[in-house]
């Protein structure tokens, strides 16, 4: 046998699996050290004697990032440990300045929750968590020589502003039981948890740029035989594949691996526990170092930093901020808006409920709201190649434009106007409607002469519309709007080319 | 009775990257024994009530407000760095041809 799919590996075996989800906190500064917390800065310009690992230097955690990791653990259902403490996880790679990571090991803040998952049909799935913890991310590799890639390299170099930013790093407990659906599941949980993040402003939850990561554990064990429970069946070896950063990657990931271990286990082969890569333009995955040392991070207590210990108080006051589970909160918002299924799934597709939730929150209608985010502004984002909420447009303005529409001072046309100025940094909806001159005509002796000398241009509408064609009067009123440049109230110019007429609207 | 034996100092060395001769562990391996064997008079005297101690000083909280502070220059950061380029540090390879 030389291939296999997801589907084939499904009829024989069983699969379990474990999610390790990487969460990059937006705190401003790091972890441990004043340093500054943003992407994109020239190389080594956010680090200092902590983050660098140079000696003497003491770190001190940072009380907001131990706040959002309380948060989170609490939005997972989780316990909050009274006393929690840093480990130092022993390893050396060029990345890590400290040959150190502090992270937490036997005491993590968050632990022992659980996490409702809902599926695209509706299917509601139980995620038990192990854990939340925080812990510090590494440096940035950039491997030179060879392919670009880190096998075959002449040398790396290190830019370490990453290093010592906050992470909170959530465990599930082994998932079982889903079948072919394993794949779904997996990829289901993970958009979850970045909702979730999102929902609690704790991170960008930006896979595209790694602030949420996942490593995939996946193992097979072979279906129950009749009359055999399958959780008496023990748990196959495991591959643990890493930095696995998007939504369709994770679940792709989950394909190979199953149908790679099902491909091992029917030839009679063995799989081995080893840490994969996964690989986006080939979609697949390679064994990751070899194993010539077997990992042994040797934990200790962390002597440089004091234990976490929330008061309760503290604790209750956080857990009175954590907002409504995503997947409820779609599901009462599509009712209270009315949207259908497939509307939903776009606006969500397009991160561009929380906008649209914030415009109805400033008085627009939800579908006025729905119309601004999904059309007009979607279409802008497309084009500067940027996400909605990078926009230079808050929810507030466009309920303020769509306002200057509901009360008649401007008509759609010129709010297309108005929102591209207040794109360009022009003002509000009402500052750039005042600058640019754009409020409509509603002078109606202004309007009547307009429309009187396009009767006299097509003189023959006028005739039409006498004799009941009444769906003449739209060349009038196109001719009013082009003279008008598109500042007149169409509704109004219909109503006085018809009164002209001396007909009934 | 030992509780650490040559082999786990020859692997703790490894882990650490401490290059140990033969002579080396012989010698130390029989010192490690008495300092461990020392501490794990410990947990004999302490009972079941007593937690295990990790930070001496009984204080806890010690937090940090989340305010940017300046950070070093590049060029003070790469300052004691071996080999420096393109504003970053330069390692040698981490991995060779055959892993």
């Amino acid at each position: 046998m030389t291939t296999m799919t997801y589907e084939q590996a499904m009829e024989d075996f069983d699969p379990v699996f474990g999610i390790e989800v990487h969460v990059e906190l937006n705190t401003k500064t790091k972890m441990f050290c004043g340093c500054a917390n943003e992407f994109g800065a020239e190389p080594n310009t956010q680090v200092c004697p902590v983050c660098l690992g140079l000696p003497g230097a003491m770190p001190v955690t940072n009380e907001k990032a131990v706040e959002s990791a309380i948060r989170l653990g609490l939005a997972l259902g989780c316990s909050i440990r009274e006393s929690s403490r840093f480990a130092r996880k022993n390893y050396f790679y060029p990345d890590l300045a400290k040959d150190y990571q502090i992270s937490q090991y036997d005491e993590p803040t968050c632990y022992e929750g659980s996490l409702d998952v809902v599926l695209d049909d509706g299917t509601v799935v139980t995620i038990g968590i192990e854990r939340a913890h925080m812990e510090e991310d590494a440096g940035k590799n950039t491997h030179v020589g060879g392919t670009g890639g880190i096998q075959g390299a002449d040398y790396s170099l290190v830019d370490y502003n990453r290093g010592g930013v906050p992470l909170v790093e959530i465990v599930t407990k082994p998932i079982t039981g889903m079948g072919a659906r394993t794949a779904e599941v997996a990829r289901a949980y993970v958009a979850t948890i970045r909702d979730i993040v999102r929902a609690l402003g704790i991170s960008d939850g930006r896979m595209e740029q790694g602030s949420v990561r996942a490593d995939v554990n996946l193992s097979l064990r072979p279906k129950a035989v009749a009359g055999e429970s399958q959780d008496d069946v023990p748990f196959g070896k495991r591959s643990e594949t890493k930095n696995v950063n998007s939504l369709r990657a994770i679940e792709r990931a989950v394909h190979f691996e199953a149908a790679r271990q099902a491909m091992l286990l029917l030839s009679g082969e063995h799989v081995v526990q080893e840490t994969r890569h996964w690989h986006e333009d080939t979609s697949s995955t390679t064994p990751g170092r070899s194993k010539e040392e077997a990992e042994d991070y040797r934990y200790f207590p962390e002597p440089d930093l004091l234990p976490v210990e929330p008061s309760r108080e503290w604790v209750e006051e956080l857990r009175s901020t954590i907002p409504e589970h995503p997947a409820k909160m779609r599901a009462r918002l599509r009712e209270e808006w009315g949207f259908s299924d497939l509307e939903m799934r776009d606006v969500v597709a397009a991160d561009a409920l929380v906008l649209i939730a914030a415009t109805v929150q400033a008085g627009t209608s939800a579908q006025a709201a729905r119309k601004w985010w999904m059309g007009e502004l979607s279409r802008v984002a497309n084009d500067r190649e940027v996400a909605l909420i990078e926009l230079p447009v808050t929810p507030d303005a466009v309920a303020e434009l769509q306002g200057l529409i509901d009360e008649g001072r401007i008509n759609d046309k010129l709010a297309r106007q108005a929102l591209e100025g207040v794109l360009a940094g022009e003002g509000s909806p009402a500052e750039v409607v005042a600058s640019r001159g754009l409020e409509v005509v509603s002078d109606d002796s202004a309007l009547e002469k307009a429309v009187d000398d396009a009767l006299a241009a097509q003189p023959d509408v006028l005739a039409k519309i006498q004799d009941g064609k009444v769906q003449a009067a739209g060349a009038i009123v196109g001719a009013v709007m082009k003279a008008t440049r598109g500042q007149a109230d169409a509704g109004r110019v219909r109503e006085i080319i018809l009164q002209r007429a001396g007909v009934e609207g | 009775m030992s509780s650490l034996e040559r082999s786990d100092v020859a692997r703790l060395a490894a882990l650490a990257r401490i290059d140990m001769t033969d002579a080396d562990l012989d010698r130390l391996s029989g010192q490690l024994a008495v300092i461990v064997d020392a501490v794990a008079k410990v947990a004999e005297v302490a009972g079941e009530d007593v937690p295990a101690t990790s930070h001496p000083i009984p204080m806890a909280n010690i937090h940090r407000e989340d305010e940017v502070r300046p950070s070093l220059s590049q060029d003070d950061a790469l300052a004691a760095a071996p080999e420096a380029e393109d504003g970053r540090f330069r390692v040698p390879q981490i991995l060779g041809e055959e892993a």
